[in-house]
């Protein structure tokens, strides 16, 4: 149903997410933002189940604003994703564990741009590309393709919009628009909104 | 309720056949423990947070993978299961839009239980304060309970502090006490029509979900009344054309949904506070106070 995506480039990681917040068939909302900014480099897009989703991002994202205010620096990217992923794996086990699925994208000043792929089993995975929901099953694959390590940001873009295409080709759902951010070490830029017209 | 918090009288709840909820004591609830809101509420150690003597009758023995708190926290020989004699039925139409006139919520009255139209004149749609109204759909019981319990914490939030809880956190503040009961058989799904700074609108949900915008429409016949709603639906609408767009969508879905029926209720919130329009039936469209002879 829900749709994330994460492309990491040279010196920069551009991630999407769609906007439709649905409740059984309907869908009640069309521009619901998925992304919460856990820091000025930082950015975590979260899917899966309903109030999951909101709960556990913002009790992260609230514990990241703690570190900093503690310890006067931020938390990288990395750390980050793997406190995120401890907690994740903390609940696990727990009588109420958190059925959500995660994409952490960040920039590190030493380290350089990172994208990083979790999901409710509390795995962890560095990659280059990423996709979550039914919609990675037919985009992987373009992504796979058309992937160079040295991608420009437009074609990045482009690349993005291919996959885009792609799902509003094939997904039998509608996912009418998605929205799109950029984070380089300048921080996290709003991109334009990617909208598709009717087939 | 909310005088007996100010005047910090305490009421010793029967304990011995209930469990409170929370007392799962370790169970990992990602609810503050802390009285966060500075509500001065009795918070034991074993409350979890929660401002409530809130006990809950165990529920039957769950064999469902992913165990939430109650089920898997109930001792089989102990158990009081709670036979219901009807099935659990969700059914109802809600609406609530937003235009330049501010806030139309609007509801049928049927409630429903199985294939019975329990009562025909439910009000689904209750004011919270001036300028607060909140729809309701899902369970009446768990809706009516949670409509008061709101109601009292906003009016201890409104006498502790001045002034009126803003309606993006009322919805927070109910989505976090909702939390906790995710994953029983609790179903709430509250649509909150309100102003302040501007006409709001904000959809809570026991499922946790907690979303904001300009149309919401709830309930068994909620696909019938979007159907509606989504055609003729603009911000230059005038007030007319509102209130009647709103009965439209629910008398369209009444007519669709078994569940949904006998009348509709209408609030309209602006800066001044809310109206309710007459209770007009769907069906002869008159006016509650009309009478007209039967033809037979």
């Amino acid at each position: 149903m829900e749709y994330l995506i994460g492309i990491q480039g040279p010196d920069f990681v551009l991630v999407a997410a769609d906007n439709v917040a649905a409740s059984s068939i309907i869908q009640m909302k069309h521009d619901y933002d998925k992304m919460f900014k856990l820091s000025e480099k930082i950015l975590l897009l979260c899917v899966g189940e309903a109030g999951d989703t909101v709960q556990f991002a913002e009790y992260i994202q609230k514990n990241v604003q703690l570190y900093k205010m503690r310890n006067g620096y931020e938390l990288s990217p990395a750390a980050a994703a793997n406190f995120t992923r401890k907690n994740l794996a903390d609940y696990l086990r727990s009588r109420t564990p958190y059925h959500v699925n995660l994409l952490l994208a960040g920039y590190d000043d030493t380290d350089g741009p990172g994208l990083y792929y979790m999901d409710y089993l509390s795995s962890l995975a560095k990659a280059p590309f990423a996709a979550h929901g039914y919609g990675a099953y037919l985009t992987l694959s373009i992504l796979d393709r058309y992937y160079r390590p040295d991608l420009s940001r437009d074609e990045a873009v482009d690349l993005l919009k291919k996959c885009a295409e792609e799902l509003n080709k094939r997904f039998i759902l509608n996912l009418p628009s998605f929205t799109v951010r950029l984070i380089d070490k300048e921080g996290i830029h709003d991109l334009e909104k990617l909208t598709l017209g009717a087939k | 309720m909310a005088l007996e918090d100010v005047c910090s009288f305490k009421e010793r709840p029967v304990q011995h056949k209930w469990f409170s909820f929370s007392s799962l004591g370790d169970a990992a609830i990602p609810f503050p423990k802390s009285d966060y809101y500075n509500l001065r509420l009795e918070t034991s150690e074993n409350n979890c947070g929660v401002p409530l003597h809130f006990f809950i009758p165990p529920l039957p023995h769950s064999s469902s993978f992913i165990n939430r708190p109650l089920s898997s926290f109930c001792p089989p020989k102990n158990s009081m299961t709670v036979q219901r004699p009807f099935r659990l039925a969700h059914g109802t139409t809600t609406l609530g839009f937003i235009f330049q006139g501010g806030v139309i919520a609007a509801a049928d009255t049927r409630a429903s239980a199985g294939g019975l139209v329990a009562c025909p004149a439910v009000h689904k749609i209750t004011p919270i304060h001036s300028h607060l109204v909140v729809t309701s759909s899902g369970s009446g019981a768990d809706c009516m309970l949670w409509e008061r319990i709101l109601i009292r914490e906003i009016r201890l939030y409104q006498l502790r502090h001045g002034h009126r809880l803003s309606i993006r956190a009322t919805a927070k503040l109910l989505s976090s006490m909702l939390h906790p009961f995710k994953g029983t058989e609790m179903c709430v799904a509250l649509t909150l029509c309100g102003w302040d700074n501007g006409p709001k609108l904000i959809y809570v949900c026991s499922d946790g979900a907690r979303l904001q915008g300009d149309v919401f429409s709830v309930g068994s016949g909620s696909p019938y009344a979007y159907g509606v709603l989504d055609r003729e639906l603009r911000w230059s609408l005038s007030k007319g054309e509102a209130i009647s767009l709103a009965r439209e969508a629910v008398f369209r879905a009444t007519h669709r949904d078994a569940y949904s029926g006998n009348n509709v209720d209408l609030f309209h919130i602006t800066a001044q506070g809310w109206i309710v329009t007459v209770m007009r039936s769907v069906k002869t469209n008159l006016c509650a106070h009309e009478k007209k002879p039967r033809n037979l």
